[in-house]
């Protein structure tokens, strides 16, 4: 299979007033064609910042380094492009075109002054030869495709005039007007009913079938990922921790941290069960821990965890996790 | 949307009715007769024959609603200063002055502060936004007499390259108007630059980012219309202070305008002159405010006319 985006040995840090914010450190990580890769974690573990830094989208004072980064075969990597100007040229012109974004708020992600159609043409005018008249016909299929009721009318009018879920479809459609081959999906149902958020993850996932496209989904909410995603990184205080299938991730999750997440699931078929909440709070990425960053609220937590980051440990071709304790039980084995 | 401007309007004749109402009753209260400057001079019998022509000894409530009957068939008197002259001849001399002198103060606010704040919005170096900053302060903090003075004395007398007086030529407005403008300017620049700083910021030019579209694209497309919403607030009741002129700059540069027209008459407790010019700017400030909520109105969908 190959591989659609991949990434290696990324970081990203932000100076503050307060010190260096570290907020992704040396991740890599890949999607192949046709999947749907979910990334979990809290807010503030760098899911977001990760994502935007494949866009290109990241404020100019972010100090990013990577060792590889490619788009489709194509160099996307910023520190290989002295020039910021080449490196904005080639991001405009994947932008919106091979690459898309769903993002997180529907209130405040479009312009509140602009009509819904010249939201979704933008794109559309942007990467093809369509003239207006083309763009605005494709706006409405686009609109129809997302379930929104009467298109013709609808075109006209202003984000005020939709519901939240309506919105959401709004932006979905514009992440999808030029057919992207990847979506990043950042947390797309946190704003939303929970009604809604079933409506709208149903919608992602059709829209990445008919458009055989592979799709990024951000969320800290390990429930949304598990009827989706065909695999699952778990980020961490700007690491990924674990990385695994559905199947690994759920069945045979290895990181305390993914253990912790799993015990927050509610499951209405097992009531007796209790929920668990992980203790702590996130670790303060202006100064993170010399060792793993969970430490300070892992139950099993060792000397060296504390001094020294672990090595990642292969526990199957698709399964690998962050944590001293894989290292421990082969000692012990031994 | 027609129902709405005759609403409004209808409201606006009210608020005149309200405001010539207050004037009247409260120029009768200040101490003071139109005649007191000449009381030594004319005798007794022409000072009350004089009082009787303009019907002072009536009572003030049977002299309000005279005036008022003659105000709504447009006759406004005549001034009790300068006898015989109509009060809306006045005006009418005035007002061109005025108003012409107001438009190009307005139209150089606008255009340097817009150009100011847009500037200093995007510049990242130090000493433009500096001198932005120091234009705004001065702008804010500086009265318009003391920089009109400073115009005078420098590009008038010690240069010549200005004309100081009257109202003759391009040249003459440069000094007047510029005194007039610097007060907006600041104000102008400071709506411009945090309303475009704070648009950049918001969620939907990440959006339009994320589309390909191009960073000067992005700004002139989706951020500017919506930081200008602001401005327009504040354009329409500046407008019609500008050209309704100001005192102390019309004095200073001795335009004939109705500016300085207005003060005077309120020195001479002119009944008359006051009323019409106190009509006249309210009705200015009433229009604008229309006009402006209009034009915002169409620049932004959400805001509802009701």
């Amino acid at each position: 299979m190959d591989k659609i985006i991949d990434v290696e040995k990324l970081s990203v840090t932000f100076p503050t007033e307060q010190g260096r914010v570290q907020a992704v450190r040396d991740v890599s990580f890949h999607v192949n064609e046709g999947e749907i890769l979910g990334i979990v974690g809290e807010s503030g573990s760098g899911k977001s910042v990760s994502m935007y830094s494949l866009m290109g989208l990241l404020p100019g004072t972010a100090e990013i380094s990577c060792e590889r980064m490619e788009f489709e075969g194509k160099d996307i990597n910023v520190c290989h492009f002295p020039d910021g100007k080449e490196y904005a040229a080639v991001m405009e012109g994947i932008r919106g075109n091979r690459m898309a974004m769903i993002f997180q708020d529907p209130m405040t992600f479009l312009n509140p002054t602009m009509k819904i159609g010249r939201q979704i043409c933008e794109p559309i005018l942007n990467h093809t030869g369509l003239s207006k008249e083309e763009a605005r016909n494709k706006a409405l299929e686009l609109m129809a495709m997302v379930g929104i009721p009467s298109p013709e009318t609808r075109i006209d009018q202003y984000p005020f005039e939709f519901s939240g879920g309506m919105r959401q479809r709004i932006i979905i459609a514009i992440a999808l007007a030029n057919q992207p081959r990847l979506i990043i999906a950042d947390e797309p149902t946190t704003a939303l009913d929970v009604t809604i958020q079933a409506q709208v993850l149903e919608l992602i996932k059709y829209v990445k079938d008919t458009m055989n496209s592979s799709v990024i989904l951000i969320t800290h909410d390990l429930g949304v990922v598990a009827s989706l995603c065909d695999r699952i990184n778990i980020m961490y205080g700007g690491k990924i921790v674990e990385t695994g299938t559905d199947r690994e991730i759920f069945y045979e999750p290895n990181h305390p941290y993914t253990k912790g997440l799993l015990s927050c699931i509610c499951n209405p078929e097992e009531d007796d069960r209790e929920l668990t909440p992980i203790p702590g709070s996130p670790p303060d990425l202006l100064m993170p821990p010399a060792g793993c960053p969970f430490v300070d609220r892992c139950g099993e937590a060792m000397k060296i965890c504390k001094l020294r980051m672990p090595e990642a440990e292969t526990l199957s071709p698709t399964h690998r996790s962050m944590c001293w304790l894989n290292e421990w039980k082969k000692r012990q084995e031994k | 949307m027609s129902k709405y401007i005759v609403k409004r309007v209808a409201f606006g004749l009210v608020t005149l009715l309200a405001l010539a109402t207050i004037t009247f009753f409260m120029m009768r209260m200040i101490p003071g007769t139109p005649f007191a400057g000449e009381m030594r001079q004319i005798s007794p019998t022409i000072r009350e024959k004089l009082i009787a022509e303009y019907d002072l000894d009536k009572p003030i409530p049977a002299q309000y609603i005279k005036y008022l009957k003659n105000a709504l068939t447009g006759d406004f008197g005549t001034s009790l200063n300068r006898k015989g002259t109509k009060v809306t001849d006045i005006i009418a001399t005035g007002l061109p002055y005025t108003a012409s002198l107001g438009l190009v103060a307005f139209c150089v606010a606008m255009a340097v502060g817009i150009t100011l704040g847009t500037v200093a919005a995007f510049s990242k170096n130090r000493w433009i936004n500096n001198a932005v900053a120091l234009i705004a302060t001065i702008g804010v903090s500086v009265p318009s007499f003391l920089i009109a003075l400073l115009m005078m004395l420098f590009l008038g007398v010690k240069l010549g390259w200005l004309p100081l007086i009257g109202l003759s030529g391009w040249k003459n407005f440069i000094m007047p108007s510029l005194a007039l403008a610097l007060g907006p300017i600041a104000m102008i620049t400071r709506l411009v630059k945090s309303g475009l700083q704070e648009e950049l910021k918001q969620d939907y030019i990440t959006l339009a980012k994320s589309k390909g579209t191009k960073p000067v694209i992005v700004v002139v497309r989706h951020a500017l219309k919506n930081a200008m919403l602001p401005i327009i607030t504040y354009a329409g009741p500046l407008l019609a202070t500008l050209v309704t002129g100001s005192f102390v700059v019309e004095t200073m540069f001795t335009i004939p305008g109705i500016g300085s027209e207005f003060v005077k008459s309120v020195g001479n407790r002119d009944y008359t002159l006051i009323m019409a010019l106190t009509i006249l700017y309210g009705a200015f400030i009433i229009i604008a405010n229309i006009v402006t909520d209009l034009i915002s109105a169409a620049v932004d969908p959400r805001v509802r006319l009701k």
